[in-house]
């Protein structure tokens, strides 16, 4: 039985009623008058020299306002490279990647912005380019940023690398565990590049003031980080930049890099006006910041009881033209593969590595999906090998409190066995699909949840209301979820709490709006900023009823007496009092969270049942059930909602999507092409909800929105492997790609068949 | 080169003076403020642009303003009536199908076409009608619970 009144309960999302009709405002919307459009040009190469470029016709064409260049990017004054990976990566000397920004222009209007692109004048050296990671690493790969040095490589000398960054991680005695081993098997994952495919281009509107002040609207995960993206960019301080809050159309970790607005803001600099700039889905696909490729080598072993004794893994991020983002290298995350599981004896080694593709940044758990498709589908082969079940084989292995991660912390409470077990009683019964190319696979992801500072405020109005305002960014339903803690907290109906986004300037500091731990960040603000009003309500209370605070205390939307809990007086009344009552103020209160508060791992149990036709090799997912440990579910059908989005990404991911490279140009930037999972290809997601409590959090909650995404990779190989008896090794799984598996299996391919 | 226009856009008669290349979607947005209709690919391939044409959905994106003369055009901003939402609108609501909410326009005035036409739709049937706009969030469930949830009251009502 549940102790909470609005906690819980699935209320519709509060932004939603005006998403139905139209009116929600995201950026591209935004129409400011005497606007100008801006267009970008952008390399056609993805790794050239600049040997000369001329914007002098294009500046002089009628209707261009201005034009510019990195040599007008300010912030950037005195930097040769550009390997700073906070900046949006302007040309300078050269090209790293195809579709990086060599000059952008603003105009009256969008045609003749993309008209006056034709007219600078640029003339590349190409240089030679490489896209596969694993040639990046070879000594005599072209080097792409001249200054880099291979960072924490042991051994490494003083030559350039593309390998910037590299980590390794030792338990135990590897050969010992390896001799332990009944069945020990070696294997190399390969996945590609993919994007998170948010259906909103990105887009930017900057408006300049007659004070300089620049005023920005674009799609983000962080209304403070567009603003250092921007003033950083443009050497200025922060109070010269605003940035207001706009509804986000998806961004699953792809917005939390901002290409545009600090262009936009440069163009709107030089010419006083307002600048509107929005990316083409090429643009998107080319030049904002993918998922990166892998290359990863897993050897593994176990007894024949099923007991793992050792591991040898090489994990291989494939990071583009970018050398990522502080903190967000993908090793960091990708290093953690093999917490899930007790594992005596391993070592790890992880390289970020760049290559001249789209630089790639975080999405819906970054680096986790790749590594996890590694782990997971390697475990299902050795379970086939031992001859046990695969989630006996996990309950026999799992990780328990008190296990250590790879980074050296103990779990804390975790609900790994209690997710196994209650996949395990949903499977009991579901029979598992046989013959005819159809079978189940499953897969289980772990992805730790953190919290950064923020902080909330709450107004109290005179009716009894309240306003919460925040400067988180809503991009999964959090501002739904922080109405439901001030409801739970203040014990008033939900219609009763408005949620504000606030702007830069009116809004509470915010963390960034990632790593599943926005409900976590502010709403553990927005729960003291609670709790600090419930303690102002029964001083305002003492002071009307001539009782010392002490013998008060807030109990369901009323003060109440201690020892006579009938003499009470309703929130309701209280707020009536706001400016009136002698010897106190108006009733506002505000709250902030901790930085970097204790990991909180989310563990998620995942089972397909897939069909594979063995004339086409076409893969269709039949039925697919996740069962995730929130801790709390705030609100189930909102947390129902970012699984199955995240599991149709993950099929996406598995089957369909992938960056076709030829000559390190994108082969196929269009939705047509790079194929996302439409309505016909993904099932009906069947999500179980369990609730562990985590011992970190407020109201024991978890995190919800990457974990989902983690082991579907996996999960969907495993039962096409069941289903075709191929495994494959490389995603994604296409028709193509399982055919041609299943005919080296099965004997002479159709050619042959046709002599 | 620029032609002058009439069509009927939620009701209300417009006239306007185009230039021919403007997409019916830039007309709508930029010429007539009607932003609830969006841009995501600009290529016909996902679907948020969608608007009805005499009633029929199509890929604003993909017809130029000046071959939308004479037609009647419903948008999303339209679609409610005398403030009460229609029954696409508050199923989507009530079922969770929007979470971010860029392709609910255009995936709500598909399902008012398509319902019209097949008002007893199986789930399949619902899947691969929606199968030309592209959602990134909700997975479709919820989106295809909530245009079954309507056809079911229709039914319902017909009955």
């Amino acid at each position: 039985m549940t102790p909470y009144s609005s906690l819980g309960t699935s209320p519709p999302r509060i932004d939603v009623a005006d998403k139905v009709i139209g009116k929600a405002l995201f950026s591209a919307d935004i129409v400011l008058p005497n606007m100008l459009h801006a267009r970008m040009l952008r390399s056609p190469h993805p790794h050239a020299r600049i040997k000369r470029l001329e914007v002098g016709r294009a500046r002089a064409m009628e209707g261009v306002m201005a034009v510019v260049t990195s040599a007008d990017i300010p912030g950037l004054a005195g930097l040769r490279e550009v390997p700073d990976p906070e900046l949006p990566c302007m040309a300078r000397d050269k090209a790293i990647f195809e579709g990086q920004p060599v000059a952008a222009i603003a105009a009256i209007d969008p045609y003749v912005a993309e008209e006056a692109l034709d007219l600078i004048e640029v003339e590349y050296e190409e240089l030679p380019s490489v896209t596969d990671v694993l040639e990046a690493m070879r000594p005599d790969a072209p080097i792409i940023h001249p200054s880099l040095r291979a960072q924490n490589l042991i051994g490494q000398d003083d030559r350039p690398s593309n390998i910037f960054w590299y980590m390794k991680y030792l338990r135990g005695d590897l050969d010992a565990g390896f001799r332990q081993a009944d069945v020990v098997l070696e294997n190399t994952f390969r996945t590609q590049t993919v994007h998170q495919g948010h259906i909103e281009p990105r887009a930017s509107v900057v408006d300049i003031g007659t004070d300089g002040k620049l005023t920005v609207w674009t799609d983000n995960q962080s209304i403070f980080k567009v603003r250092e993206f921007v003033a950083g960019y443009l050497g200025l301080p922060l109070r010269r930049v605003r940035v207001m809050p706009v509804e986000v159309g998806g961004s699953f970790g792809g917005k939390l890099h901002q290409q545009l607005s600090p262009i936009a803001a440069l163009l709107a600099l030089k010419t006083g006006r307002p600048v509107k700039m929005v990316m083409t889905r090429a643009e998107v696909f080319k030049a904002t910041r993918p998922s990166p490729a892998t290359a990863i080598t897993i050897k593994m072993g176990v007894t024949k009881e099923g007991r793992l004794t050792a591991a040898d893994v090489k994990v291989i991020y494939d990071f583009g033209a970018s050398t990522g983002m502080p903190g967000l290298d993908a090793v960091h995350h990708g290093v953690k593969l093999l917490d899930a599981y007790r594992i005596p004896n391993y070592r790890i080694e992880g390289y970020d590595v760049v290559t001249n593709k789209a630089p790639s940044g975080p999405y819906r758990g970054p680096a986790a999906a790749q590594a996890n498709f590694a782990v997971e589908s390697q475990l299902d082969l050795l379970t086939r090998e031992v001859g046990i079940d695969p989630l006996e084989f996990r309950l026999k292995n799992c990780a328990a409190k008190g296990d250590l991660t790879v980074h050296g912390a103990p779990f804390g409470e975790i609900g790994f066995v209690d997710t196994l077990e209650r996949m395990a009683r949903h499977l009991d019964g579901r029979a598992e699909p046989r013959g005819a190319g159809r079978g189940r696979g499953m897969a289980c992801g772990l992805w730790t949840t953190m919290s950064l500072g923020s902080a909330a405020h709450i107004n109290v109005n005179d009716d009894g209301s309240v306003t919460l305002v925040v400067g988180a960014t809503d991009i999964s339903g959090t501002r739904t979820a922080f109405a439901q803690i001030v409801a739970e907290e203040l014990g008033i109906g939900l219609d009763e709490v408005t949620v504000a986004s606030g702007d830069t300037e009116t809004a509470p500091s915010a963390s960034v709006s990632v790593g599943s731990m926005i409900t976590r960040s502010t709403g553990t603000a927005v729960m003291r900023a609670c709790l600090n009003l419930k303690e102002q309500l029964c001083r305002r209370a003492a002071l009307r009823m001539k009782v010392d605070a002490e013998e008060l205390e807030f109990f369901r939307g009323r003060v109440i007496l201690k020892e006579r809990p009938e003499t009470a007086i309703s929130f309701a009344e209280l707020a009536r009092d706001n400016f009136a009552l002698p010897g106190a103020g108006p009733l506002y209160a505000s709250g902030r969270s901790d930085p970097l508060g204790k990991p909180t791992p989310v563990f998620v149990v995942q089972a397909a049942d897939v069909e594979v036709d063995k004339e086409t090799g076409k893969v269709t997912v039949l039925s697919y059930a996740v069962c995730q440990d929130t801790g709390l579910s705030i609100n189930p059908a909102i947390i129902e909602g970012q699984i199955q989005g995240a599991v149709a990404q993950g099929i996406g991911w598995a089957l369909t999507e992938g960056y076709v490279y030829e000559k390190g140009v994108m082969k196929n930037p269009t939705f047509l092409d790079y194929r996302m999972p439409i309505a016909p290809d993904v099932p009906h997601i069947e999500t179980i909800l369990v609730e562990h409590a985590s011992d970190a959090v407020p109201y024991g909650i978890r995190g919800v929105g990457e974990p989902p995404m983690v082991p579907t990779l996996a999960a969907i190989a495993n039962a096409v492997h069941s289903a075709s008896g191929v495994r494959l090794f490389e995603l994604p799984m296409t028709p193509e790609a399982v055919l041609e598996k299943i005919r080296g299996g099965e004997g002479p391919s159709p050619k042959k068949r046709e002599c | 080169m620029k032609k002058r226009i009439a069509v009927k856009v939620n009701g209300e008669e417009r006239e306007a003076l185009v230039e021919a290349r403007r997409t019916l979607l830039d007309f709508l947005r930029y010429d007539l403020h009607l932003t609830g209709t969006k841009e995501g690919c600009g290529d016909g391939n996902c679907g948020s642009c969608t608007v009805l044409v005499n009633g029929a959905p199509v890929n604003s994106c993909l017809v130029f303003a000046v071959e939308a003369d004479g037609r009647e055009i419903t948008t999303i901003e339209g679609l409610a009536s005398g403030g009460k939402l229609h029954p696409l609108q508050e199923a989507f609501i009530s079922e969770g199908a929007v979470q971010c909410g860029f392709c609910t326009p255009g995936l709500i005035l598909l399902a008012k076409a398509f319902l019209e036409s097949t008002p007893s739709p199986t789930e399949t049937e619902v899947r691969f009608a929606i199968a030309g706009n592209l959602c990134r969030c909700t997975g479709y469930d919820k989106i295809v619970r909530a245009i079954l949830k309507v056809a079911g009251a229709q039914a319902g009502r017909d009955s």
